[in-house]
């Protein structure tokens, strides 16, 4: 019973889910602590808090914490089964159909038209990320720094993107590591960032 | 063998798609197209176009759709396993270790270190999809499709999913 109420919610979760991630949020508030009250107002915000400083995408990770909170590690399976297996099955099915179609007359057409819109969606998510970087930066030339060391790491020298991205994260935690440090020890210089 | 590879390349993709679904993006074209070679990259395109006209996170999408169509249903399986159970078991281990996330700077610092980088990989893979179409289906075709998915998208708010589907029904009768 307790299941099959975990399998719906996170089933309307998937489905509802439009744009990924971040959009999804409401969307477990309002099933999980809202309509089943599995989790408090406050576990909710504070675990959403764990979620978002893990890597990895943000609805599984919150499927795991209701899910575990309502029944365990079974529970967690089940909620990220529901949240993420349904679209899967549609995702494939719908493929291969559009495959198995693919050489009669105007599907060619079909397929080949997704091309530039999906190369607008790609272009208009770069722009977004640009300017959540600019923005979000107290420095904007270290933003532009890294921009330009970006291009050259990836394009020029052909680094491994992980590679690039993972010493991005290794050095930024260091850094605030160290500033936050420096700004705790009583000597240290007070709001210097 | 080709289990642990699909394992390797969806565990390191969003294990650094550091911020959610946009920024493994990039990482999982890297490990399927360049690296491994499971899909050219306008393939890769109109599987991304696929995902993104369906509901619920991206991430595990791609995983259940190249895994499937690299090692079937196994495949899948491997591929959802490395995208969902690294990030979500140490979630429940760290359940209630909040405070010391809890508006942590290192969160902060990390997701912005993250993004020039995600924009550099996001504007390639934006550079070779307009390639691809250009020299798919030329300019002229290339140019309305992009500037009318542009408007219906930005400009009237159109479902991602609606676009889509009316740029194939667009292919069906003016390309084809």
């Amino acid at each position: 019973m307790i299941y099959w109420q975990l399998f719906l919610a996170f089933f309307r979760i998937g489905i509802f889910g439009y744009g990924g991630g971040p959009t999804m949020v409401p969307l477990f508030y309002a099933e999980c602590v809202q309509k089943y009250k599995w989790v408090s107002e406050e576990d909710f915000t504070d675990n959403l808090a764990l979620a978002n400083a893990l890597p990895g995408p943000i609805a599984t990770k919150l499927a795991a914490f209701i899910g575990y909170r309502v029944k365990g590690w079974s529970g967690a399976l089940v909620a990220n089964c529901a949240v993420v297996l349904p679209i899967v099955l549609v995702m494939i099915a719908l493929l291969q159909v559009i495959y198995q179609w693919k050489d009669a007359p105007g599907v060619y057409g079909m397929v080949q038209a997704i091309q530039p819109v999906i190369a607008v969606m790609t272009g208009v998510l770069t722009w977004e990320f640009l300017q959540k970087g600019w923005q979000g930066a107290g420095n904007k030339s270290g933003v532009a720094l890294m921009l330009v060391l970006s291009l050259v790491a990836l394009l020029f020298l052909d680094l491994h993107p992980g590679i690039v991205v993972g010493i991005a994260l290794a050095g930024s935690f260091a850094y605030s590591t160290w500033v936050l440090r420096k700004r705790k020890t009583p000597g240290g210089k007070e709001g210097a960032a | 063998m080709i289990y642990l590879q699909l394992f390797w390349a969806f565990f390191i993709s969003n294990i650094l798609g550091y911020g959610g679904g946009p920024p493994s993006i990039p990482l999982i074209q890297n490990e399927v197209v360049d690296h491994y070679h499971w899909m050219t990259m306008k393939e890769f395109g109109e599987v991304l176009a696929v995902a993104n006209a369906l509901p619920s996170p991206i991430a595990t999408k791609l995983a259940g759709y190249v895994g499937y169509q690299v090692a079937g249903v196994p495949g899948a399986a491997v591929a959802l396993l490395a995208t969902i159970a690294p990030t979500a078991v140490a979630m429940i281990l760290l359940l209630n270790f909040l405070n010391v996330f809890r508006n942590a700077p290192q969160v902060k610092a990390m997701t912005q270190s993250v993004r020039p980088i995600v924009t550099v990989l996001l504007g390639t893979m934006t550079y070779e999809f307009f390639l691809g179409a250009v020299e798919g289906i030329g300019w002229m075709q290339t140019g309305i499709l992009a500037i009318a998915s542009f408007l219906l998208l930005e400009k009237w708010k159109l479902n991602p999913a609606l676009v889509i589907a009316l740029s194939m029904g667009y292919g069906f009768f003016f390309i084809g």
